[in-house]
């Protein structure tokens, strides 16, 4: 889950990471109010998930009052990669003597976060681990530690951070990390981290990613959840009980098991078509779910073929089977269905679906290429 | 011999709930020494047979356990990860699905510094076949043989065990080392035993895209293979960006794409199946080119 600029800065402040001076706004006159309120220059920030705001022309600086009101005009209602602006954050602009870059994230190979700190700041970071790698410092804190003061200190060195914010910046770092185990992140940021033309070093932006598999214990966070329109599918999904993931072809897909489902998606692709969506029923699913799943599936306009893909091991061929009669029983698809059950009850299962307005094949292989003959 | 799970194998169940009893009884069905249960608060009491312990350290020192399965739901999992490893249990497997990352970085970090090894968690378990199980997975699709076979998937492995099986070739032992970012066994070191397992003749992994553990696996055989393998690649049409069901399925930025493990497995002389069913005719090729 991720937490929109202003809320993630909160919860830095609240850490003792030094911020600008910041509120949030949702009308034109809400802006020119704070940016009165804040006191001139300041920045207008449109408060979306996506990374690249600045580059949509989402982040303006404005020199008036009325210039920021401008910029809330143009900048409110705007698409920014399909999502839209409905929230601004007017910030007090810092003064910009240099910027830094500091991040933490999951480094999967070594089973550690990983502490990244870089002079070069403002970019892509993923550009610069790319072009420029020698310019990322790189620390992984044991997490039964934490990040240390010597630790911290030593990024800094390696990173060249002036002498005179090293201890500053070491600080930021380790309260980045406090919150970073504190709040579950997968992923934490402040890029750029500013150091101002006093010497002092606040968070000119600031990202942060939740895991999901954490809400339970991050109540707070868990109210800043939103639903993006093109996730409304995905989370209806998901309180069903399974995971659902739409993607551009025209042969839907329902299968048991992540590495099936995505080996299903592959095996249509090899047969010359492409998959409408990822959707694993999950383990011992029941009748109810199988036809919640067929409903999602069956509500893409772009889906011409449904390839059910059931290898039965804790899921039964005939609970499956009695799903797709339920579906079938209620409405009729307007498309055609190709069903693939192997495993556990597989045999009871198409003893049920005989007789179904349905194609029946007993390889995944032969299925995928029925699938796509047919959506074709 | 069989690597992880054998003859030997005592095992412990962590959280006999109801899918961690029915899973129980499969397990004994299937052959499997099960000496008892930690259920806090149930010291001294039995259910379904099995003596019931308050604390894992108190169940190994009376039942000589050397082994856990853990079902504990996923908020207290991580907890039971640890109690095994602070009681020295040898072999933990971890079913359990939706464990949170930063629990696991605590108990990776502990189980770098003890002897255990961890398998999963979100895995199916591991078997070795006509042995004994410890895991949740239909023993009817596996078949004692030749093949040591390591898979990021649950019900992915149950169907190519079933190709193999069908094409009439057996398993020394299968494991499913789970699809999640951080689990205790990944592939290169699940691979690592396969490898050394006189038993073993052909190693079949079965990876997906996310991470790069298939490509360190790669690296592995590359310079220490014994025997050949044979690789699969779930995932290989999954746009970037999208988590395919598996919290580590996942393509960001150029890390973890399907292009990448293939290559990686070409390069150490693994071929690479396209399709499931290609995987058993890879592995009589395997065999028969020794």
């Amino acid at each position: 889950m991720k937490l929109h600029e202003f809320q993630a800065k909160q919860v830095l402040a609240r850490a003792g990471v030094a911020i600008p001076e910041g509120r949030t706004a949702t009308t034109p006159e809400e802006v020119e109010a704070a940016a009165i309120a804040l006191g001139l220059p300041v920045v207008v920030k449109a408060q979306v998930h996506v990374g690249g705001r600045g580059k949509a022309g989402g982040v303006k600086l404005a020199k008036t009052a009325a210039e920021a009101k401008a910029h809330a005009m143009a900048i409110l209602g705007m698409d920014i990669k399909g999502l839209t602006v409905r929230t601004i954050y007017v910030e007090r602009a810092a003064k910009i003597a240099k910027e830094l870059y500091l991040g933490i994230t999951i480094d999967r190979d070594r089973r550690r976060a990983v502490v990244m700190l870089s002079t070069v700041g403002g970019m892509d970071i993923e550009e610069v681990a790319a072009t420029q790698p020698g310019k990322i410092a790189r620390s992984w804190p044991d997490p039964t530690l934490g990040l240390r003061a010597y630790a911290a200190r030593a990024l800094c060195f390696e990173a060249g951070v002036p002498e005179a914010q090293r201890d500053a910046v070491a600080g930021i770092a380790r309260q980045l990390y406090d919150v970073f185990r504190a709040t579950d992140a997968m992923t934490i940021e402040i890029n750029p981290l500013f150091i101002q033309e006093d010497g002092t070093v606040v968070a000119g932006d600031a990202k942060l990613e939740v895991d999901d598999n954490a809400m339970y214990r991050q109540p707070e966070l868990a109210t800043y959840k939103e639903i993006a329109p093109d996730e409304e599918q995905e989370e209806r999904a998901k309180a069903l009980g399974f995971s659902y993931v739409q993607l551009d072809g025209t042969v839907g897909i329902i299968g048991n098991g992540a590495g099936l489902v995505m080996s299903t998606l592959d095996a249509v692709k090899n047969a010359g078509g492409s998959a409408a969506n990822f959707l694993d029923v999950g383990g011992g699913a029941k009748e109810s779910v199988v036809k919640a799943a067929l409903e999602i599936v069956l509500a893409n306009p772009r889906v011409k073929a449904i390839f059910i893909n059931i290898f039965g091991g804790i899921t039964r061929g005939d609970e499956v089977a009695k799903g797709i009669l339920a579906v079938l029983r209620d409405t009729k698809p307007k498309v055609p269905l190709v069903i693939r059950l192997s495993g556990t009850e597989a045999e009871a299962g198409r003893a049920l679906l005989e007789g179904a307005p349905l194609v029946s094949r007993t390889t995944m292989d032969e299925a995928a290429a029925e699938a796509v003959r047919l959506a074709t | 011999m069989s690597v992880l799970v054998g003859a030997h194998t005592r095992l412990l169940i962590q959280g006999l709930g109801r899918e961690g009893a029915f899973h129980t009884a499969r397990m004994i069905e299937y052959g499997t020494t099960v000496v008892g249960a930690a259920k806090p608060g149930k010291g001294g009491t039995v259910q379904d047979g099995l003596p019931l312990f308050n604390t894992v350290a108190q169940a190994v020192a009376a039942t000589g356990a050397n082994t856990s399965i853990i079902f504990v739901p996923a908020a207290g999992a991580a907890d039971a990860i640890l109690e095994a490893l602070d009681a020295k249990i040898a072999v933990v497997v971890a079913i359990t699905e939706g464990i949170a990352v930063h629990e696991m970085l605590t108990v990776t970090s502990m189980l770098e510094r003890s002897a255990s090894v961890l398998i999963g968690p979100n895995c199916p378990g591991l078997i070795s076949p006509g042995t004994a199980k410890i895991g949740i997975m239909p023993a009817e699709n596996f078949s004692k043989g030749p093949v040591g076979f390591v898979s990021r998937s649950g019900t992915l492995t149950y169907e190519i065990a079933d190709l193999l099986t069908k094409a009439g070739l057996g398993q020394t032992t299968c494991i499913g080392i789970g699809g999640d970012p951080i689990i205790g066994l990944p592939t290169p070191d699940a691979v690592r035993y396969l490898n050394e397992d006189p038993e073993t003749e052909v190693i079949v992994i079965v990876g997906e895209i996310g991470g790069s553990a298939e490509e360190r696996a790669a690296e592995y055989m590359r310079e220490f293979g014994k025997k050949p393998a044979v690789a699969f690649i779930a995932g290989r049409s999954a746009p970037a960006g999208k988590r395919m069901g598996h919290a580590g399925a996942i393509v960001s930025g150029n890390s973890g794409t399907a292009a990448s493990k293939v290559a990686a497995f070409e390069a150490a002389g693994i071929p690479v199946a396209t399709a499931p069913s290609e995987i058993p005719g890879l592995v009589k090729k395997a065999l028969a080119g020794r």
